[in-house]
């Protein structure tokens, strides 16, 4: 009996110089962690739609798009962009599953819905095959392309979209992701605007 | 038995990842790029220095039964900080690097230095101790994703090193990649630890 209690004391004590040291730090990185993905947030957005002046991580609309992205039924939220007041597009994530999980991409959109930029925040796929979905020569293509401009396929699925040499699924996902957003984003506009 | 022959030991005699073939697990996965390496190789020695010099203070209060949650705790609580801070300060290491931080608590590198060494030295020497192998894991590290970097990207810390014509050996940054480096070095050590044996 007498040395169960020590055990436990000495455990317990243990644990509380542990639990009160992290609780230390902790404080002590919140804000910067904080600030960190503040930052991150907002550096996404500007890769996609870098015409604001306004803070749209304060100015968003969530919103409940369909998506293929498992487990996750919720909302997107919409960064609605301004300028001098004025309404000059959107940004969210959009996102699919290609060869290794789901992708993310970050979309760019003005008002009338011609895409401004897409960056691909997240993804697993293959590296120096399916990954080249993150590369320029992918992600370039789709600027200032729209809805109706384009048929949204790749060129191997009798689409517009150049295709990646070695991957199919990986950019076949991400034209999936990026039209779905399109066909939302026109289906949902003045709700969007509205929010904003 | 000094400050310096304990801290050589880790580098070379009982380097963790070539000699005594601990940690394993994290070292294949993270071994893409060099930064990659060199984080992870910082990280695990400041939770190895962390947790030996604490376990070394406190080993003569910590009673045999409870030794292995005691030791976990003081891990974990170091790992913790290191997450954090690296969240904090350096998020895009911390972003490539993932869950292969928090696991730090399981490397088996780190509990057996504990169990094996600190819970039975003095804090100067359990210092060395964990310089020591700290500096022999980051140096395998380094070593292995310098060569999956180079052949695998045809980088070296992001820049590129190769000519433009080299054509990247793509398997190298995936997980065969890691096999075949760790596999090749390790009967390269093996090969030099024999022939200086006799």
């Amino acid at each position: 009996m007498r040395e169960m209690l020590k055990l436990t004391l000495i455990l317990t004590t243990i644990c509380s110089v542990a639990a009160t040291s992290l609780a230390l730090v902790y404080n002590l990185t919140k804000d910067p962690i904080a600030y960190q993905q503040r930052l991150k947030k907002l550096s996404a957005i500007r890769g996609v739609q870098p015409n604001y002046d306004n803070e749209p991580d304060q100015d968003f609309v969530d919103l409940p798009m369909v998506s293929d992205k498992s487990g996750e039924g919720g909302l997107t939220r919409f960064y609605i962009t301004k300028r001098g007041g004025e309404f000059t597009g959107a940004a969210f994530t959009v996102s699919a599953v290609g060869y290794g999980g789901a992708i993310e991409i970050m979309l760019g959109l003005t008002p009338g819905g011609t895409i401004t930029g897409v960056q691909v925040l997240h993804h697993s796929e293959t590296p120096g095959l399916g990954a080249k979905i993150t590369e320029d020569t992918f992600c370039l293509q789709f600027k200032s392309k729209s809805l109706s401009a384009i048929k949204w396929a790749l060129k191997k699925d009798g689409g517009e979209i150049d295709q990646i040499t070695g991957a199919t699924i990986s950019p076949r996902a991400a034209v999936k992701a990026i039209h779905q957003g399109l066909v939302f984003f026109r289906d949902h506009r003045d709700e969007i605007l509205k929010g904003g | 038995m000094g400050f310096l022959n304990e801290f050589v030991k880790g580098i070379w005699r009982e380097n963790p990842t070539f000699r005594i073939v601990l940690g394993i697990c994290p070292t294949l996965a993270i071994s893409t790029t060099v930064i990659n390496g060199v984080g992870m190789g910082l990280a695990a020695t400041f939770v190895l220095l962390g947790s030996n010099i604490i376990i070394s203070l406190i080993r003569n209060v910590i009673p045999d039964k409870i030794r292995i949650p005691a030791f976990i705790v003081v891990i974990s609580t170091f790992v913790t900080i290191v997450d954090l801070f690296m969240a904090a300060y350096a998020p895009d290491l911390h972003k490539a690097l993932g869950i292969f931080i928090p696991l730090i608590v399981v490397n088996c590198i780190i509990l057996g230095r504990a169990e094996a060494f600190a819970s039975k030295s003095s804090v100067w020497i359990s210092m060395a101790d964990a310089l020591g192998m700290g500096a022999g894991f980051a140096l395998a590290l380094t070593l292995i994703s310098a060569i999956r970097e180079l052949l695998g990207s045809g980088t070296l810390l992001g820049v590129h090193i190769l000519p433009a014509t080299y054509s990247p050996a793509v398997i190298m940054v995936l997980p065969p990649g890691a096999f075949l480096t760790i596999g090749v070095l390790l009967g390269l050590f093996n090969y030099l630890s024999r022939r200086r044996a006799g």
